[in-house]
């Protein structure tokens, strides 16, 4: 009660402000409802349709279970993260660590990168098709879904893991050459344990992107309801969705797949920060 | 140029020291001038204001405390304000001098008048002395420091001077005898004073120049 | 070597400018130098050259003969291993993100001593060397980061310490320090030097003349005078010298 007694005699005195502040609590507002919205809409049609069926280990039209699905979006997952991050924290260890200041190759490279993270998903698709698919005659394979995946994570990758590695303040860097360690020890280490925190939340945004993307695996990895090995065709959750939805048989059981996806890109979310949270932790007192 | 505070305290601390050394020449001529009139009036004044001379010196002694505890001063002005603390006790000890002298006259005071022209010498030259080294210190004259020090030896032959006039003084008249002798203490006492303003001037020499001038 | 570094006509350029002017002096063993001189005046270049820190800097280029106990440090000299031999210490306490003991045992595990025995004995005795060990002994796999501001530099001279230099390089060591801090680190500095040369950088004029054997007074990239550290605050030589000590500028 006090507090809205304070604020109306600071909103007579100052209209204006009072006016900004209205305004810009609504608009917090409406992305929480919005958001809401969303969760809500979402849960409500899809929780009655969770159906025991829907989990069972084969994929059969009637039972339009999920598991495979999942199955393949983890793998698919593991497999793209295995290919992208060793390749895009290296670049940007070099980039940070090793290439002389203001070199042409570390334009160059982030040009390119900027460009990549432009591009949109279902040129992604095309492209891998095309070169994983057919010149290298990968055909529809998971290989071939998470060299994709992999090429579009990169940037996000590196772009994140060089903030991270940017943000390590200088001052580790001397001392420990002071103390005659060489840059490799040194970026080893002391700089990449220190950035750890920054490039696990980059992954996590790649993550987050892998298992969301759907247009990009619809022409690599394909719509086979199969547990998939690395050269079978298989499908993701995401990609299944779409399927579901846009035969127009299975609407309901759409609405149940959409659930298990948020929950999913939900425990992923708590997953990476509660492990950003322990990492930084013991770095800390 | 930093350090404008501090300039102003040091200039503080040469006024300080230039009213003092007024106050004791002050005291001198006053001194000399109640001896050989035997004017009692004016010694009892000069003894009282001995008081004042050694509350000034405590004042310029408590301002080069202060600038050494605020300032921590080093090389230059290090030797200035160490210097200045010299001085004052030698400054003192002057003023302690013209007092008995004055206690002096009050002795004589039944005794017949002897004037000295010598003794009158010593205490202008004293004087001189006492003013020109305070000014020495000052300015950081070196010139004039080490004509105050060259001085003291015609104080000192002044000095003998003295003791000679006497000395005949006793012979042509037995009976200014006390009165001779206590002549001859005062112009002990101005031999005294040169000596300590001889000092002084030997403390602006090694203010400026870090070596100690030992005459 | 009754010096342990000796500097003959040295100049540093970044790019185009001309940082130190044909600057010659010697570090005698065993004793605290100190380097004054007003901001920008070239005494923390001078002093990242004697371990080869401006290395790191782009476009850094260093002309000259400077020597640790004879040998060029320029010349065929491994620089980390001559980094090893003159450590340094920072302006800022700069402790790794890591435990109290894996930091102090850094410099050791760099330079190949990997027994946990050896490694746990060098430890303790850095930190004892560096007057911190009764603080930390009972919180050596905790966090270095969770030590006061002053504990954190002791922390760094200890593990300068633990790679066994012969020389140590101070770089302002105590200015981001309480009073009680600094004059803790001094005190230690004046024991360290009964084993070790040191070389430090300081703008605080008290600092250099209470604890310094030697000083060296720079301006402008170029050193002005040098010499015991009670001739340099009694009677400079130079004007600019007392100038600088009195504090009539810089």
């Amino acid at each position: 009660m006090r507090s809205w007694k304070r604020w109306h005699r600071d909103a007579r005195r100052h209209p204006l402000s009072a006016l900004v502040s209205l305004i810009t609590h609504l608009a917090a507002l409406c992305t929480v409802l919005i958001l809401g919205f969303l969760v809500a809409y979402i849960l409500i049609n899809g929780i009655p349709n969770l159906k025991p069926a829907l989990f069972s280990l084969t994929y059969t039209s009637e039972n339009q279970s999920m598991l495979p699905a999942i199955l393949n979006t983890c793998t698919m997952t593991l497999l793209s993260l295995l290919l992208a991050v060793p390749v895009g924290v290296g670049a940007s260890i070099y980039l940070t660590e090793y290439a002389p200041r203001g070199s042409r190759l570390v334009a160059l490279v982030r040009l390119t990168t900027e460009t990549l993270s432009g591009i949109p998903s279902i040129v992604y698709g095309l492209f891998g098709m095309l070169l994983f698919g057919n010149a290298l005659h990968l055909g529809y394979s998971m290989l071939s879904g998470a060299l994709t995946l992999a090429i579009m994570i990169l940037p996000l990758i590196m772009r994140t893991t060089e903030e991270a590695l940017c943000s390590v303040p200088d001052m580790y860097r001397e001392g420990s050459f002071g103390l005659g360690a060489g840059r490799l020890r040194t970026t080893l280490c002391v700089v990449l344990p220190a950035a750890v925190p920054g490039i696990l939340s980059g992954v996590i945004l790649g993550v987050g992107r892998i298992v969301g993307e759907t247009a990009a695996l619809m022409y690599t990895s394909g719509t086979v309801e199969k547990v998939a090995g690395l050269m079978d065709s298989g499908i993701t959750l995401s990609v299944h969705m779409y399927r579901q939805a846009s035969e127009g048989l299975y609407t309901e059981q759409a609405y149940a797949t959409a659930v298990v996806l948020l929950a999913l890109v939900l425990m992923i979310n708590l997953l990476a920060s509660r492990l950003a949270g322990k990492i930084t932790k013991g770095r800390q007192a | 140029m930093t350090r404008k505070y501090y300039d102003e305290q040091l200039d503080a601390l040469h006024a300080e020291l230039i009213n003092m050394g007024q106050m004791i020449s002050g005291a001198i001529g006053k001194a000399v001038a109640a001896l050989l009139s035997r004017d009692t009036a004016r010694a009892r004044e000069v003894i009282a204001y001995d008081d004042e001379v050694d509350r000034q010196e405590r004042a310029v002694e408590t301002m080069c405390y202060k600038l050494l505890l605020s300032q921590q001063p080093v090389a230059g002005d290090l030797r200035r304000v160490s210097s200045a603390l010299k001085i004052i006790t030698d400054m003192e000890r002057i003023g302690d001098h013209a007092a008995d002298i004055s206690e002096l006259t009050l002795m004589l005071d039944a005794l017949p008048r002897m004037s000295n022209a010598h003794l009158r010498e010593m205490a202008a030259q004293t004087t001189e002395m006492l003013l020109h080294s305070l000014e020495a210190y000052v300015e950081q004259d070196m010139d004039k420091a080490h004509a105050v020090i060259a001085q003291d030896d015609a104080v000192d032959a002044l000095f003998v001077a003295v003791k000679r006039d006497l000395v005949e003084a006793i012979r042509v008249d037995p009976q200014a005898g006390e009165a001779a002798a206590d002549l001859l203490m005062a112009a002990k006492y101005f031999e005294r004073i040169g000596d300590h303003a001889t000092n002084i001037a030997e403390w602006a020499v090694f203010a400026h120049t870090g070596h100690h001038a030992q005459a | 070597m009754s010096n342990t570094f000796t500097v003959k006509d040295m100049n540093l350029w970044y790019g185009d400018f001309h940082a130190l002017k044909d600057v010659s002096l010697d570090i005698p063993k065993g004793q605290i130098t100190a380097l004054i001189g007003p901001s920008g005046c070239g005494k923390s270049t001078f002093l990242r050259s004697l371990n080869r820190m401006n290395d790191l800097v782009q476009g850094c280029r260093i002309t000259g003969d400077i020597r640790l106990c004879g040998e060029n440090i320029y010349g065929s000299m491994d620089v980390n291993l001559l980094r090893k031999r003159v450590g340094m210490v920072f302006q800022k306490p700069n402790p790794f993100p890591m435990s109290v003991y894996d930091n102090i045992a850094y410099g050791p595990r760099t330079h190949g001593i990997r027994k946990r025995a050896q490694l746990d004995e060098i430890v303790e005795r850095s930190l004892r060397d560096a007057a911190i060990w009764d603080e930390v002994k009972d919180r050596l796999n905790r966090s270095a980061l969770g030590l006061s501001g002053g504990q954190q530099q002791r922390l760094c001279i200890a593990r300068a310490l633990a790679a066994q230099p012969e020389v140590i390089l101070m770089d302002e060591p105590t200015s981001a320090l309480d009073p009680i801090s600094t004059g803790r680190i001094e005190d230690l500095a004046l024991d360290l030097k009964n084993d070790y040369t040191i070389v430090m950088v300081t703008h605080n004029m008290q600092q250099a003349a209470r604890i310094s054997d030697r000083t060296v007074f720079f301006l402008l990239g170029e050193v002005i005078e040098s010499g015991e550290t009670e001739q340099i605050f009694s009677l400079p030589k130079d004007s600019r010298t007392e100038a600088y000590v009195t504090g009539r500028f810089g």
